[in-house]
């Protein structure tokens, strides 16, 4: 038994609009592979959005390094349950480092859903948000409901992180689908985060 | 000038201010020598891939960082390159404290350190190695400048004959 266990199961394409819904100030988000970013996408393209074509359990760690490159910047690191459990060290590191302007969202929806449905961890025996508590991310939350995550959101891009915030989500096909062109999408980004000028 | 203190000195003029490290015992001045500096920013990553996660991002801001590790860790860092650092273009720039060759106790450190040239050629991934003091300075500048002008990764190899590696102990 988890916490998880009574929690409500919401839309992934739903709250990944409310969380777009509530990014007023440019804030880069940076999204796992898979229905992550397939939804990011159609939540409607940001260009502070960065999307993973590959290299699973990174969004985290990319949205470190883009938090402590811009601290002025809030930075949203979206990943699934199956791509952070590929990667827990970093919650260790991002507890460490502590940096003020970073919130990872993670959708649990008990699956690797992506390579055919095989059950995670999660879905049985394993509180993400307890692991990232006990990692040392103080303000670490499960969202209860729509209401609750946007709350949380809110909190999260108005107050000092690191933040995390978790949300059981349902297993719907997302429709969208970012082109597989890697640099197009990091040229955007770091334009969009005036890491680069967009010309010269 | 020690090997360690020409790397930092060459990486900071090079603009390079941060550095992600998964620790390795002959890369220690190194990390002690980013740690103290008042330019840089020093801190430990779980892991490799995720040291390398964090400097893509880094890139992706617009800061220039430095991936040091030991080469065992190699393996643990190939999938972040060959499906993030070398499809993105990204200019991350590895420095890797050999094991596995030239004197080694250890016979498990042996069959990762082969795999490496091979790997990085295979990647396309640039790889120097240094093996004398008076190479240090002019060999990194020159893989450094490059690695950020072209927008891509490159590794600097720190071998036993500089360092002197790592004892038995």
């Amino acid at each position: 038994m988890s916490a998880r266990d009574d929690l409500k199961v919401m839309s992934r394409n739903d709250l990944t609009k409310r969380l777009v819904g509530k990014l007023e100030h440019d804030e880069a988000v940076v999204a796992g592979i898979g229905n992550t970013n397939f939804d990011l996408l159609d939540a409607g393209h940001r260009p502070q959005n960065f999307y993973m074509l590959g290299s699973m359990g990174l969004a985290a760690p990319i949205a470190l390094g883009v938090a402590l490159a811009q601290p002025e910047r809030n930075v949203v690191a979206l990943e699934g349950d199956g791509s952070i459990l590929m990667n827990l060290g970093t919650l260790t590191t991002i507890a460490s480092l502590a940096p003020l302007n970073l919130t990872v969202v993670i959708w649990d929806n008990g699956l690797y859903q992506i390579t055919g449905m095989q059950t995670t961890a999660t879905s049985t025996v394993t509180d993400i948000v307890a692991v990232a508590a006990g990692c040392g991310i103080a303000q670490s939350s499960w969202a209860t409901d729509e209401a609750h995550f946007e709350q949380l959101v809110n909190n999260a891009v108005s107050t000092p992180g690191p933040h995390f915030i978790a949300a059981r989500v349902d297993e719907a096909a997302a429709t969208a689908r970012p082109e597989r062109n890697p640099v197009l999408w990091k040229d955007r980004f770091m334009i969009g985060i005036d890491a680069k000028p967009a010309a010269g | 000038m020690t090997w360690a203190e020409q790397l930092l000195q060459c990486l900071k003029a090079n603009d390079v201010n941060m550095a992600i490290y998964v620790p390795d015992e002959v890369l220690t001045p190194l990390i002690n020598g980013a740690d103290s500096d008042p330019d840089m920013i020093a801190f430990a990553a779980s892991r490799e891939e995720e040291a390398i996660g964090i400097s893509a991002g880094a890139a992706l801001g617009g800061t220039r960082s430095v991936v040091l590790m030991q080469s065992s860790g190699f393996g643990n860092s190939v999938n972040a390159l060959a499906s993030l650092v070398v499809p993105y273009q990204l200019p991350v720039v590895m420095i890797i404290g050999e094991r596995g060759v030239l004197g080694e106790f250890n016979s498990v450190q042996v069959p990762i350190s082969r795999t490496i040239r091979p790997s990085l050629d295979a990647l396309g991934i640039p790889h120097r190695t240094l093996e004398r003091l008076e190479d240090v300075t002019p060999t990194a500048s020159k893989v450094v400048q490059q690695a950020f002008q072209t927008h891509s990764p490159a590794v600097l190899f720190i071998n036993p004959l500089l360092t002197g590696g790592k004892e038995d102990r």
